[in-house]
């Protein structure tokens, strides 16, 4: 991968306490696995931005290098990647994704 | 389209150990559950874990024979 599209998934993730890279938008997800992580944000009431892979080819096959992870959607929470819609599901289900998200948010 | 004893198998030579269900969606072979079940997991965070399956998968997935991917790991 070019440094270059490394530099701008890092500064994609940096900018914001959460941030989705999805297939389409919060409002018009165009796969069911990216809008499960976003129904289950929404569930949690949660502030998060989103960035559609689907606008830019670059960043769509970059960030599955970048995080050595094949499929989209990938949920970053301060930096660190947490996973894909089967993760989140888990974790949503056990309640560790509430717990891990308020903590983020509160430090 | 692999079918669920490729998918098995491909698996199996990552996870010798793994006892793998595999679940065919919709009937076209690409959209797939898949759960595996391996020793190898044992202390290994839900991320490595699905790594490790989706290297075992990882042609498939590059060249969209499976197109979704429902994935569920665990120790026995």
């Amino acid at each position: 991968m070019e440094p270059k599209t490394t530099k701008r998934i890092e500064s994609l993730i940096n900018a914001s306490p959460i941030i989705v890279f999805m297939k389409g938008t919060k409002l018009m997800p165009q796969c069911g696995f990216s809008n499960n992580v976003v129904q289950i944000l929404n569930a949690l009431g949660i502030n998060f931005e989103t960035f559609d892979v689907l606008s830019d080819e670059e960043i769509r096959q970059g960030i599955k290098e970048y995080s050595s992870w094949p499929t989209i959607p990938q949920v970053y929470v301060k930096g660190e990647f947490i996973g894909g819609s089967d993760i989140l599901i888990e974790m949503y289900n056990t309640g560790e994704l509430k717990e891990k998200l308020e903590i983020a948010l509160a430090s | 389209m692999p079918n669920s004893t490729d998918v098995s198998n491909a698996i199996q030579q990552v996870l010798p150990d793994a006892e793998v269900i595999v679940e065919d969606l919709n009937g076209t072979g690409d959209h797939l559950q898949v759960s595996v079940i391996s020793n190898a997991f044992k202390g290994l965070s839900r991320i490595r874990q699905h790594q490790l399956v989706y290297q075992a998968l990882n042609k498939e997935l590059a060249n969209e024979e499976i197109h979704a991917l429902a994935l569920t790991t665990s120790t026995p």
